[in-house]
């Protein structure tokens, strides 16, 4: 939870120019006729033992970039080294002895569990796979999981649909863990679960990184929970990564308009802060990724758009060590004086780039 | 808000229980409320707490078998809507309450354009002739801040997003002018940007047109935002009520506080460990005669198990329903607990 130094840090995961395009078919001969852009050209880095939160809207490419990653995907391009090894280049079969490392928890903790299996049966099912383990060992690491992650003994001969949406998740994070990962993707992990239920799986997997020091890359579109668990943060939109920063320079200082809308758009439990609150609020939907503007792909919804961002693409730049963003406003600020109301701004970054200095 | 008016709606002690095969669940137990002329009363709990069916019994829209609405009185339009027949029921649903569902995809008919399913109320209900209607229809669907509305008539639901459908949604249920609109998680699978647009919507047509409306919803910081009064729903029961800044102030059940602690900021020092109510809902099979909550409560106690805790009146137009006073921090003596 403490933001350490990142240089003092080890990198385990890194990701350059990671793009993912779903072909679009048609025609009778099903010839390809477009792309879905759903993950178009992403780079960050994970710190060993550090949660990186990823954000954004429905369709903005969060799923697919952590599928990616772990290539569950083939990627279209980019690269993806976790512990130093490009993992979107390795055969196959190299490719299946790192699998125990990486690991995925699904947002369905429904869909995601096999009914006809015992928990016991889908706990330990990576064990069968990965491991030549006779059964009184593997069962013995079966009741070790079930312990860690908080279910009874008991319930291991019991099928998933006996069990609450809080339980199933817990059934889905001690299937990933059963192989000692390293680095876990944890994809809408509490989604689908009662508030109440939230903050059990959230302080669980808090534990479990603790206990045995992993790295998780946490997607979610819930941004005070994200702003509780993770260490730094990406806000994604339509495919590409707009803002990445510590957790406590994102929430409190974004430099894009987005993360500055998102931010206030998400609802505040107390109601005399969010009777006093500004909110921004967005006009239009989110354009397809089949089909994205052109120049910066926020332009069409952006409170701050500027000629500039209609014709060339915000290149992303570390504006304060460690705070990346890509929108013309900090990489021009010049262009952005003149076309006028983005003094603030500008102010904004001169005392943030003290602050740090 | 109004205070003192007459209710536009009044339900008093309704129930409504399901027969499953493992026998009853008891989904709505005794809840009771009214709705002011103009007031936006939002309503709160978990997944399964009861905050659809009790709505969907007062509509009269359960199939029966299985639920059955076994008590209780709606008062609305000074009559009684759980003892009229189904004609003048459909009426009431058409004109006098319009209501929106969460899920816009499965409430819209997909094989209808936008433009029939917001003429065919308007024509039905109101007698409009089809260019009446059709006018009316641009101009609900311009309240609702679509673009080139007369164009988009033609256009079926699939051709607009989850947002725009939302919006489409509450059109058709404002299309008669009811005097109360019902939404039942009607931002729940939206993203934030575009929930903060409905939201502000919301906001802005109960100042133009000053109807009640009842909001549903599992997120406190949504109530926070836009109703007057909450009301908490935990276990088919209404656990804690009041005027939305009071019950925030001062919340005074055990599970309203709890949720409350359980949510992550936004502002301010993040906490070290998330609090948790610890264990699962209650599954309602049994007829309730402990407080539901019991399971979960740090504070429960001999009496919550043996007396399910009745609203108690804790001033400033705030109800708890439970046996533990939150002003000391100790089981209510015995002389508050006869009162
Ligand atoms: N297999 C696929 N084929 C074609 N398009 C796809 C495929 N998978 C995803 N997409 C598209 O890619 C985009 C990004 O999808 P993705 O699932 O990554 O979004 P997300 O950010 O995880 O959204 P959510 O918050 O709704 O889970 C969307 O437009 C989606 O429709
Ligand atoms: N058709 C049904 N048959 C049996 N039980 C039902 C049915 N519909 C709802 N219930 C039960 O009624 C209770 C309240 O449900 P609901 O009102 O939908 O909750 P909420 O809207 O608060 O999430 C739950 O325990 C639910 O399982
Ligand atoms: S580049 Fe332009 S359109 Fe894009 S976010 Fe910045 S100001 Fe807005
Ligand atoms: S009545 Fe008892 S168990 Fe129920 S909420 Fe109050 S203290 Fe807890
Ligand atoms: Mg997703
Ligand atoms: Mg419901």
């Amino acid at each position: 939870m403490t933001e350490t130094p990142m240089t003092d840090r080890r990198k385990l995961v890194e990701v350059r120019d990671l793009k993912m395009h779903f072909p679009i078919l048609g025609g009778i001969l099903r010839r390809q006729v477009g792309a879905v852009k759903a993950v178009d050209g992403i780079s960050f880095d994970i710190f060993e033992g550090e949660t990186l939160g990823v954000v954004g809207e429905s369709g903005c490419g969060k799923s697919t970039a952590g599928r990616a990653v772990l290539r569950l995907y083939e990627a279209t391009a980019g690269s993806i080294r976790i512990d130093g090894e490009d993992i979107a280049t390795l055969p196959a079969e190299v490719l299946r002895k790192k699998r125990p490392a990486m690991q995925m928890v699904f947002q369905d903790p429904q869909a995601s569990l096999n009914p006809r299996m015992t928990v016991a049966g889908i706990i330990g099912e990576p064990l069968d796979e990965h491991t030549n383990w006779d059964r009184k060992k593997k069962l013995a690491r079966i009741y070790e999981l079930m312990d860690a992650v908080g279910l009874n003994r008991d319930f291991a001969n019991r099928y998933p649909h006996a069990f609450s949406g809080g339980q199933r998740q817990r059934i889905g994070i001690a299937r990933a863990l059963a192989l000692n990962p390293r680095f876990i993707v944890c994809d809408e992990p509490i989604a689908a679960l009662d508030v109440s239920i939230q903050a059990q799986v959230v302080n669980l997997l808090e534990e479990l990184q603790d206990q045995f020091g992993l790295t998780y890359m946490f997607i979610s579109h819930d941004l005070s929970m994200v702003r509780h668990i993770a260490d730094r943060v990406a806000v994604m939109y339509l495919g590409k990564i707009v803002e990445l920063a510590p957790v406590s320079r994102l929430y409190d200082h974004p430099l894009h308009p987005y993360t500055e809308a998102l931010l206030s758009a998400v609802p505040e439990p107390d109601p005399s802060l969010e009777r006093r609150k500004d909110r921004i609020v967005l006009k239009g939907d989110v354009p397809s990724p089949a089909n994205p503007p052109k120049g910066c792909n926020f332009c069409t919804r952006c409170p701050k758009v500027m000629d500039i961002c209609r014709e060339q693409e915000p290149e992303t730049v570390e504006a304060v060590p460690g705070h990346f963003v890509a929108c013309h406003l900090i990489s021009h600020p010049q262009t952005a004086g003149r076309t006028g109301g983005t003094e603030a701004e500008h102010n904004q970054m001169k005392t943030q780039q003290g602050e740090v200095a | 808000m109004p205070d003192g008016a007459t209710p536009v709606l009044d339900v008093k002690n309704l129930k409504t229980v399901f027969a499953t095969r493992s026998g009853e669940v008891h989904a709505v137990n005794s809840v009771s409320f009214d709705l002011r002329p103009g007031e936006l009363l939002g309503v709160v709990g978990e997944s399964g707490s009861g905050k659809s069916v009790t709505m969907m019994s007062l509509l009269g829209l359960l199939p029966s078998p299985p639920a059955e609405v076994r008590s209780g009185t709606v008062m609305l339009g000074g009559r009684d809507i759980l003892k009229i027949g189904a004609e003048e029921l459909r009426n009431v649903r058409g004109r006098e309450v319009g209501f929106v569902f969460q899920d816009p995809m499965t409430s819209l008919n997909p094989v209808f354009t936008v433009g029939f399913q917001l003429c065919e109320p308007l024509r039905k209900h109101l007698g409009m002739s089809k260019a009446q209607a059709r006018n009316r229809a641009v101009e609900l669907l311009e309240l609702v801040g679509i673009p080139d509305a007369r164009r988009r008539l033609g256009d079926y639901p699939h051709q607009f997003s989850g947002g725009m459908r939302q919006r489409v949604m509450i059109a058709i249920a404002l299309a008669c002018d009811p005097k109360v609109l019902i939404a039942d998680e009607p931002t729940t699978a939206l993203d934030v940007t575009i929930q903060a647009q409905i939201l502000e919507l919301v906001k802005e047509l109960r100042q133009k047109l000053g109807m009640a409306i009842i909001w549903i919803t599992h997120d406190l910081g949504v109530i926070a935002g836009i109703a007057d009064r909450v009301m908490v729903m935990y276990g088919g029961q209404v656990a804690e009520h009041g005027p939305v800044r009071e019950v925030f102030a001062n919340p005074a059940h055990p599970y309203t506080r709890a949720l409350l602690q359980t949510m992550p900021k936004m502002h301010g020092a993040r906490d070290a460990k998330l609090r948790v109510i610890e264990g699962q809902p209650p599954m309602l099979t049994r007829h309730p005669t402990a407080c539901p909550f019991m399971a979960r409560c740090a504070h429960a106690f001999d009496r919550c198990g043996r007396e399910n805790p009745a609203r108690r009146d804790i001033g400033h137009a705030h109800d708890v329903a439970c046996h533990w006073d939150h002003t000391t921090a100790a089981p209510l003596t015995a002389a508050e607990a006869s009162a």
